[in-house]
Order: structure tokens, then sequence, then C-alpha cells
């Protein structure tokens, strides 16, 4: 048996611990907007918040999250107006959108770490997200963008 | 609002039509769908291929627009929406601007499969906006016009004294209004007015369209995780299965061990499938799937399968002694699939003979969202959700699996995590119909894995092309003969023609517009080993990455600026007719050549405007290039400038991409430069990474680690789009792929500019180091 925090609220789990966090947040608790994209940490479609930082829960095993706080998109910001978020629709980012739960998780974490942020730093740090659409311009401008309102 | 779903995370966006009338009915007087006369495609000022798709377009505004006594106007999305904004936001914006409603006060639903009510809803090839543009300004005008006969009925006065605006109808010389919601109940109980008596606004009255201002319609919702995708989609008691599909296309279960499986806590069940024989149409490949409690379990079961593979036919096919075959077919004459003057004669008398060939592998569509459907029966018919291209074929097809009529099936399409041309294939959806059939009609969800997505799509075509330019004394290009051999799409549809077919040949080919007096297209044998499918762009691809790699290859051999050479090639501006030109009936993408001719004048400003954006000429520092690539497809013509910059180890960066489009009239701008800031990254994974091999007739590839994407660590900094502008009058053309094709030779080109290597096979990879 493990407690864990997911969005503020206290859960706890009894299956198998091997199972990656990304299959309990989606199956179990039905917070679909953790994307399933690769199952092997290649394209950050999957990250979450583990105590407040940013990890692929597509690897990460229910073992590894007992007693720690996890923070999907569902629950980033009550009314979907963090920073990140509020940039990303003011820039006009996604394209299909698939990826971009994902891309707003690794950008509020890695401002949240680094206020002022050069473009070189935003683009390392954005750079294990995938996006098949091609947003990059925009998710670099968003990512800048965001740094700037925050 | 949904009976469809009720399990309290399925919140679909998308409702049925049935539901939709529910919605009606309860909010109390609509002007929607009492009936739904077949009026197919009557209306249009000028004509386009969209009466000639299956179930053509449909003008009719009571099927696509409802007014709620709140004022709330639905519009039906009828179409797949897959990122380029066009089936959920701009179609529904171009009803809207035509209705005079207020964005803000605009909802739009998902329409399930139906091409019977809703008319063709085929996402692909670049159509959206061009078929139906005029359909959906008629709707927008017509239920204009049934506002404002309502309001004028009421105040008993003449209709062309009121004034519809902004959500509210004024009786301008009384003052007095009624808002939308007011009349809706009484303007849906008139008749849809007669197309001659509708009338659409002046472009310079639009709010909306060509503005560029309008969001996509799910833009909140995908920012806070609320979409629902194929994948994402949960129904109340649904079990999670996951497939082990043969691992060669027309290979087949031997036996299967299942104990351990069955061991595997949460796995509930194991059903072999049995493979849909050659031709494999969008059928499911068979194999043996496990359906447990959650989508890890089903891995797991999954993994601990033990099946041995009766591999077929193709268990020998091998992608490096079949490029072999590739590039023998291109060296000695092939089929005639075009021909201008006399290309041999004129070969044989030139004074030069300048020869290329080029070589570009099969690619994946590789959509962020893998492949995934669920599917249960309901009252005795089958419901089935799926991020479907085509919706209604997907349908049709589904119920056709099954053996039912497509009354019994409801297919509800969800948004899709990129399309690209994969999802236009259903056949995880027919997977999903299947194993509910096996289950008793209990709801299940099949999950593709990123290594089913690789190792089990549908393929671009693997491409040889070989080209001979043939000389006079004074360096002008007189002779033209181009050799392509590609395995063909129809081989996935029919006996394999091992031949390209009118529309592969009509992409970027037959069609090539240079004005040489002597010009042949021939193609060699290529027979299919794989599933061929389209990927965006589809034959496009390799025939712009070519034929514009060769120009800038003669251009060097003559010592012309490669930009100077590429206008000379093209020509004067004229138009370009090919249909008397080629063996097979020319395909014009479905256009009338009427509609959408061939004009030179426009690829040369595209290519002009491209490079003065880029500053073309500049003088750059050692290992930094620009190049440049044009090419027509989608009746859009497009120009791109790439900036490269070849660093250590032949590392490539792209601090900027110039491209140039005349779409026509664009109904989008702002929707426009995104499609055309994602193809310049597309076009980089493909030139750079894209590369799908098999051996032993298995997909070589499995993930994002040997099936790379360009990331943002390398893709292009900044591109600039240019739209040249035009009037309504020039009818719009597509947006989605155009993009594409120009991308690869211009990044080739500039690498060549850059350091003098030139690139003859995709994809780049390490060919620089």
């Amino acid at each position: 048996m493990a407690n864990l925090r997911v969005n503020g609220q206290e859960r706890s789990y009894d299956g198998d611990a091997s199972m990656p966090l990304l299959w309990y947040l989606r199956d179990e608790l039905g917070l679909t907007g953790t994307k399933f994209g690769c199952g092997a940490a290649l394209c950050g479609n999957c990250t979450v918040h583990v105590d407040g930082t940013a990890v692929r829960s597509c690897v990460t095993p229910m073992s590894a999250v007992a007693g720690k706080a996890v923070v999907t998109i569902e629950g980033l910001s009550a009314k979907g107006d963090h920073p990140v978020q509020v940039a990303w629709r003011e820039l006009g980012v996604p394209q299909c959108g698939y990826c971009q739960t994902g891309q707003i998780m690794q950008a509020a974490a890695f401002l949240a770490g680094k206020p002022g942020p050069t473009d070189a730093e935003i683009t390392q740090a954005m750079a294990g997200n995938l996006c098949r659409c091609g947003c990059y311009q925009r998710i670099h401008a968003a990512v800048r963008a965001a740094a700037r309102g925050a | 609002m949904t009976d469809l779903g009720t399990h309290s995370k399925f919140k679909l966006a998308n409702v049925s039509r049935r539901n939709l009338l529910k919605g009606v009915a309860a909010t109390g007087g609509l002007v929607l769908v009492a009936q739904f006369p077949a009026a197919t495609g009557a209306l249009a000022d000028y004509p386009t291929g969209a009466t000639a798709m299956p179930n053509g377009v449909v003008s009719n505004p009571k099927v696509f627009v409802s007014i709620g006594s709140d004022g709330t106007v639905t519009i039906v999305a009828a179409r797949a929406e897959m990122g380029n904004g066009a089936a959920r936001t701009a179609l529904p914006m171009m009803l809207a601007d035509e209705l005079e409603a207020d964005w803000a006060k605009v909802r739009v639903v998902q329409s399930p499969g139906d091409e019977r009510t809703y008319g063709n809803q085929d996402t692909d090839g670049s159509r959206s906006v061009r078929h139906w543009i005029q359909p959906m300004r008629h709707c927008g005008a017509a239920a204009r016009l049934m506002l404002e006969t309502a309001a004028a009925n009421q105040w008993k006065v003449p209709v062309g004294e009121v004034t519809a605006e902004l959500h509210e109808v004024t009786h301008k010389p009384s003052g007095r209004k009624l808002g939308y919601g007011q009349l809706a109940a009484a303007a849906g109980g008139l008749a849809v007015p007669a197309a001659d008596q509708v009338r659409l606004k002046d472009a310079a009255a639009f709010r909306y369209i060509g503005k560029g201002t309008i969001g996509i319609v799910d833009l909140h919702d995908i920012t806070t995780g609320k979409a629902i995708y194929g994948q994402d989609v949960r129904l109340p008691g649904m079990k999670f299965a996951v497939i082990a599909r043969p691992p060669v296309v027309g290979g087949r279960v031997q036996s299967v061990d299942t104990s351990a499986a069955l061991k595997v806590p949460g796995v509930e069940r194991i059903v072999t499938l049995q493979p849909t024989p050659a031709p494999y149409k969008f059928g499911p490949l068979g194999g043996v799937a496990v359906i447990a409690q959650n989508t890890w379990a089903a891995i797991k079961g999954r993994e601990a399968l033990k099946i041995a593979w009766d591999n077929g036919a193709n268990a020998s096919h091998d992608s490096r002694a079949y490029r072999t075959q590739l590039e023998e077919a291109v060296r000695r004459p092939g089929k005639i699939e075009r021909n201008v003057g006399d290309a041999d004669k004129a070969l044989a008398s030139a004074a030069r003979v300048i020869t290329a060939e080029y070589y570009a592998p099969h690619i994946h569509h590789a959509t962020m969202e893998p492949p995934a459907a669920a599917a249960r029966m309901n009252h005795g018919k089958w419901e089935i959700w799926a991020p479907v291209q085509s919706p209604g074929q997907a349908r049709d097809d589904i119920a056709a699996a099954l053996g039912v009529a497509p009354a019994e099936v409801t297919l509800q399409p969800t948004l899709l995590g990129g399309g690209f041309g994969r999802k236009s294939k259903c056949d995880f959806a027919i997977e999903a119909a299947f194993l509910s059939r096996e289950l008793g009609g209990t709801p299940v969800k099949v999950v593709w894995t990123r290594e089913d997505d690789v190792r089990h799509g549908f393929y671009h075509t693997v491409t040889a092309e070989r080209f001979e330019a043939g000389l006079d004394a004074g360096n002008k290009v007189i002779a033209w003969r181009h050799r392509s051999a590609a395995p063909s799409i129809l081989s996935t549809f029919a006996p394999d023609p091992k031949h390209p077919f009118d529309i592969e040949l009509g992409m970027g080919w037959v069609d090539t517009p240079f004005d040489i007096p002597n010009i042949r297209a021939e193609s060699g044998e290529a027979q299919s080993h794989v599933r061929i499918g389209w990927f965006r762009s589809v034959n496009n691809v390799a025939h712009a990455w070519s034929i514009q790699s060769f120009v800038a290859e003669i251009a060097h051999q003559l010592g012309k600026d490669p930009k100077d050479f590429l206008l000379e090639l093209i020509g004067p501006a004229r138009t370009v007719d090919p249909r008397k030109q080629v063996t097979t009936p020319w395909w014009n993408y479905g256009e009338p050549f009427e509609t959408y001719p061939i004009e030179t004048g426009r690829l040369r400003n595209v290519v002009e405007i491209a490079a003065r954006e880029a500053g073309w000429g500049k003088q750059l520092p050692r290992g930094q290039g620009l190049g440049i690539a044009a090419h027509r497809s989608f009746v859009t013509y497009v120009a791109t400038v790439v900036h490269v910059v070849v660093g250590d180890k032949g590392r490539i960066t792209i601090p900027r991409v110039d491209t140039a489009i005349d779409c026509g009239y664009c109904v989008h701008p702002e929707r426009v430069r995104s499609q055309m800031e994602g193809a310049a990254v597309m076009g980089l994974t493909l030139a750079k990474h894209g590369s799908i091999t098999l051996r032993n007739g298995a997909i070589e590839q499995s993930n994002f680690n040997d099936y790379q994407l360009a990331r943002i660590d390398e893709s292009p900094v900044e591109v600039r789009t240019h739209i040249v502008p035009h009037p309504l009058s020039v009818p719009p053309s597509g947006v989605g792929e155009p993009g594409v094709p120009p991308f690869a030779p211009a990044l080739c080109n500039a690498i060549f500019a850059a350091t003098g290597k030139r690139i003859r096979q995709l994809p780049i990879g390490d060919q620089l180091a």
C-alpha cells in the first residue's frame, strides 16, 4: 500500500508497484490530460510534476512516488490560468494539441526553478519534449513570454 | 449530455446528432435539423472538385447550424480536426461570419461519421477550406436570411428593411431590434431559402474570414488537459487491449502459448485475430490481443506471450537489396508517363548531358498520439470512438468488417493527436470493433504503443529518382528525362500495379512546369512488400526534393545562381497544361483545371518573394549557406529559402527559414503561418532523420530512439511566412500539406552552398560528419 498526493488529493494505491505513474493517472484516476506518447521517456508527452520536479510519468513506477506529491495538468492551476497556460493561448501555440500538456508541465517546472532564462536555456529545457506538428518556434516564444509575465 | 458515455471523465465536446437533437428540444426551439434534404452542392460561384468527392458537399443550413433560445449558435464540424485548425475552427468560422454571429456565442460540436447527412468528411488532401468555403458561407448566409425573414414577419415589414448584424436583427427605420435567440424558433420554422435568394457578404464586410484573429476552438481545453483524443476515451466498464501483430505484413499466428500471459495480474482474456488477406486496404493485420483491466497489465501480458509466426510471402524483404532493385529500375527505360517533344533524340544530340540519382527511404507518420480506438455495443448497436481522418468512411468500413449495415454503427471521431495521413486508415478502429464483438459488446479500448505505431504503419513510399538533363551549346536545357521507381499506394487497395497511378503521377511529377521543349517522365517497376500509405504531401515529398535538388545541381555545373536558374527553367509567366502530354489522365488534386490551372507566374512570384525576404545573394560566413526550392502542390504554390549553418562534425543549425505561399484567398492567415512553421519542422525531420528500413520483412525501427523526430534544439529558430495577398476572387487552395515539399530540397541546396557536399540520399543522417 502506497500513499501519495495527486493534485492535492490524498490517494492510496495497492496495485502493481512497477506500473508506471502514467497508467495510474490515466486508467485508474481518469486524468487523461497526461498523454501517452512513447513509454520510454523519449518524447515528454507524459510530463508531470513530482514534488515540483518535471518527470516522465511513463517510466516512473508507482513505487517511486510513494509519499510524494504529484501534480498533473489538471492540477497545475485552478482555472487554467498559470502564466505558461496563458502564454500558450496568447501565442496560439498548439496545432493538434496532443503534446502540449506535457510541454506546458515541462515549461512550468523549468520556469519555477529558473525565472529569467536565456533563449539557449529555454531551448535546452524543452529539448526532451517532442512535437510532431512542429510548434517549436511558438513553444519557445511562449516560454519566454511566460518568463516575462511570471 | 451524451448517453454514449456516462463516465464522469468522459466529456467529449463531441455529441451525436441524436443527442444534439435532444439538446435542441431541451432548450426549446431552434433552427436545427428537422429534416435532411439530400441537397448536394448546388451552390457554387465556381466549380471545385468537392462535388466529385464521395457524397459531395451539403449546403443546407439546417444540417450545420442551430440557434438556441439563449442565442447560442451551434455549428456542426463534420470533418476531422487533426491540428491545422480547418475542421473545427476555419469552417465554422466561415459559416459564423456569413451568419453575422458573435463568435463568443458560437459553440462547435463534432458530428458523427455520416456522409449521407454531412457530405464528404474525408479530411485529407488539404481540401477542407477549398471545398467547403462555398457551402459554409452559403449555410451562414441562408441562416442569416431566415433570421431576417423571421424578424420582418414579426414586425410586418419588408425583409429588405431589416439587417442582421452581430447576433441581432435591426429594423433601421423604426430602430426595433431582436436578438438571434428571440428569433430562433420562428426562423427554425421557415423553409430554407432558395439559392438565388441568398446574398453572400462582400469580403470587405468579413468579421473573421481573412483576419486570422480567431484562435482554435479547442485552445482552452488543450492547454488545460480537457481535450479528448482517441487514446483518452473512457467508457463505463471498459477493458484495455494491446495486440501483438505479425512482424511481417502478410504474416499470421502459427501458434501461441498464452499460459504466462494469463498469469499476469489484471489480464483477463486473450484473443487471436485473423489477418486481412492482401490487398489489405484498411483491414487489421491480425495477431494476438491481450485484454486487461488497464493498459499496463495488457502491455505486460503481451510481453509474456510466446508466439510462433508464419511470416508469409514478404519474409525475405530487405531494404538494402530492394534499394538496388529500384536503382536498377531507373537505369533502364520505363513506362512512359509524360512525353513532350522527343527527349531521347534531344538527349542523344545534346552538347552535354548532366545526370544524377537520388534515393529516399520509407518514412512514417509517427503522430504524437499513437492510434487508439474504443468500441462497444449499446442497445443492440455498435458505438465506436476513434481519431480518424475520414469518419464517414471509417463508419462504413467498420460496418462492412462487422457485416452489418452502416446504420448499425455510430462512429464518433475524437480529436486527432496528429494525422498526417496515418489516421485516414481506420485499421485500429476495426480492431476495437472486433475485440468488443469477441467480448459480447463489452466496451474495450485498443491502445497502440509507440512500437506498434512505428512497426505497423502504412508507410510513405521508398523511391529512386534518376535525372538526365540535355544542354545545347549555349547551356540551355533542351531535354529532361526523369525516371522514378517507387512502390504504389494502390498496392494496399488492389492487386499491385507495380507502377504509379494518376494521383501519384500528378503529385509534382508529370506536372513539372518547366519551360523545356523535350520532357519525358518514365516509371520503373516497383513491387510493394509493406502497406504503402499516404503521408502528408505524399509523392510530392520525394519529387520536389529530387527535382529541386537536381535543378540546383545543374545551376552549379553551369556556374549560374540557383535562384536565377530555377526561374529560367520555370520560364515566363504562362499556363501549363499537362493534359495532352500524359499517358494516364492527368490528376490535378481532384480540381477542375479551369479553377485551379498551373500558373507559372505564381510559382515565379513565390520564388522571388522568398528570395527577396531571405536576402538572397547576401554574403555569409564560411560554413553557412542559403538554399531555395519551389513547388506547386495541392494547387498551392510555395517557395522556401533555408539558411543553414553547418558546424563541427556536420552539426546543422537553421537560424531562419523564409517561406512564401500563394494559397489563393487566405481564409485564416494565422493558421496558415502555423502550418508553414510546422511544415518546416516536418520537412527537417524527413530530411535529416526519417528512415524506415526492413530486414527479413520486418521494420527495424521501434520508437523515438531509432526513429527520431526533429527536436526544438535542432529545428529552425525562426520561420517567416510570407503570404501572397489575393482578393476573394482567387479561390483558396490547399495549406496543410504544400509547405512540406520545398523544405528538404531547400535545406539540401543550402547545405551544398555551405559545404559543397551534395546530398543525394535521404536522410542526411551522418553524411556531413
